[in-house]
């Protein structure tokens, strides 16, 4: 089931352009020319979520799973707005978040292994950095 | 403000962004998961966590494009916007950025502003300004090249 949903995902990914880094800056570049094409996906995207969502819930289970596992509404701290900032930063530069550098592995393997590589060893980092903060916290 | 209409693509982007949205919810009916790529990605580090839907969401988010591909035969866009150091530092800020802020354009972008995350919409806020702000440094201001 996991195996459909990224396929799907990869797919819209594709018809939407999003695995262009040159179309990605287009967005990003407001005070440029401008191309506005990532808010439709966006759109689409969050307003089929939303809507979906309120029916998918009515279920008490998912279908092949004991429960739903949503993020809680924690409070908005340090390491969501600095990783947040982080995030962009990169994106900004480079025109790539993580479902596209996926979409882009298989198609330009020579150009996006090291940048998918150096992506994981930075979650790998972020990750340790996340738990190591959340624990000073608690102590 | 000026429009980039020959790069302009409404349709085909509203299209590819129901798609991405009914992916989410697929996978949020079947397996409970929120549709987030680096949340996904950054699981398969973690001991306890299970690995198998992981690597089947993953893997076909590398297929989907192959399979566009091979049914239109036409090459999909992807050109570069930079490179060298520039371009690989970016992918370590993209890796410990969204690891440390708990998810990327997916998942906050498409899932956490669909159920009305205020953590969410302050990530997504974020990302988007700091990415604006760095495409108009580089493009604009004379000190990207």
């Amino acid at each position: 089931m996991a195996l459909i949903s990224g396929v799907v995902f990869g797919v819209g990914l594709t018809i939407a352009g999003m695995l262009d880094p040159s179309k990605i800056s287009g967005f990003l570049d407001i005070f440029g020319v401008w191309d506005p094409s990532l808010a439709f996906v966006m759109a689409g995207g969050v307003v089929v979520n939303a809507v979906g969502h309120r029916f998918v819930m009515r279920r008490s289970v998912p279908l092949f799973a004991p429960r739903f596992l949503l993020p809680s509404f924690a409070s908005i701290d340090r390491p969501l707005l600095l990783g947040s900032a982080l995030f962009g930063i990169g994106w900004g530069v480079s025109g790539l978040c993580p479902g596209p550098v996926l979409g882009n592995l298989l198609l330009l393997p020579e150009k996006m292994g090291l940048f998918a590589a150096i992506v994981c060893g930075g979650l790998w980092v972020g990750r340790a950095l996340k738990q190591r903060l959340e624990k000073s916290r608690v102590d | 403000m000026i429009i980039n209409w020959d790069s302009f693509t409404p349709l085909a982007s509203l299209g590819g962004g129901i798609l991405i949205g009914i992916a989410a919810l697929f996978l949020m009916m079947t397996t409970g998961r929120v549709m987030g790529v680096s949340g996904i990605l950054s699981g398969l580090f973690s001991a306890g966590e299970p690995k198998l839907w992981r690597l089947a969401f993953l893997g076909g988010t590398l297929l989907g494009p192959l399979l566009i591909y091979t049914i239109t035969g036409t090459p999909i866009a992807s050109e570069m916007v930079s490179d060298g150091w520039l371009f690989y530092g970016a992918a370590f800020l993209v890796g410990i950025g969204t690891a440390l802020g708990s998810g990327c354009t997916s998942g906050h972008g498409i899932c956490g502003l669909a159920r009305f995350s205020g953590r969410s919409l302050v990530a997504v806020i974020t990302f988007m300004t700091m990415a604006v702000i760095t495409v108009y440094v580089i493009r604009h201001s004379g000190l990207g090249g």
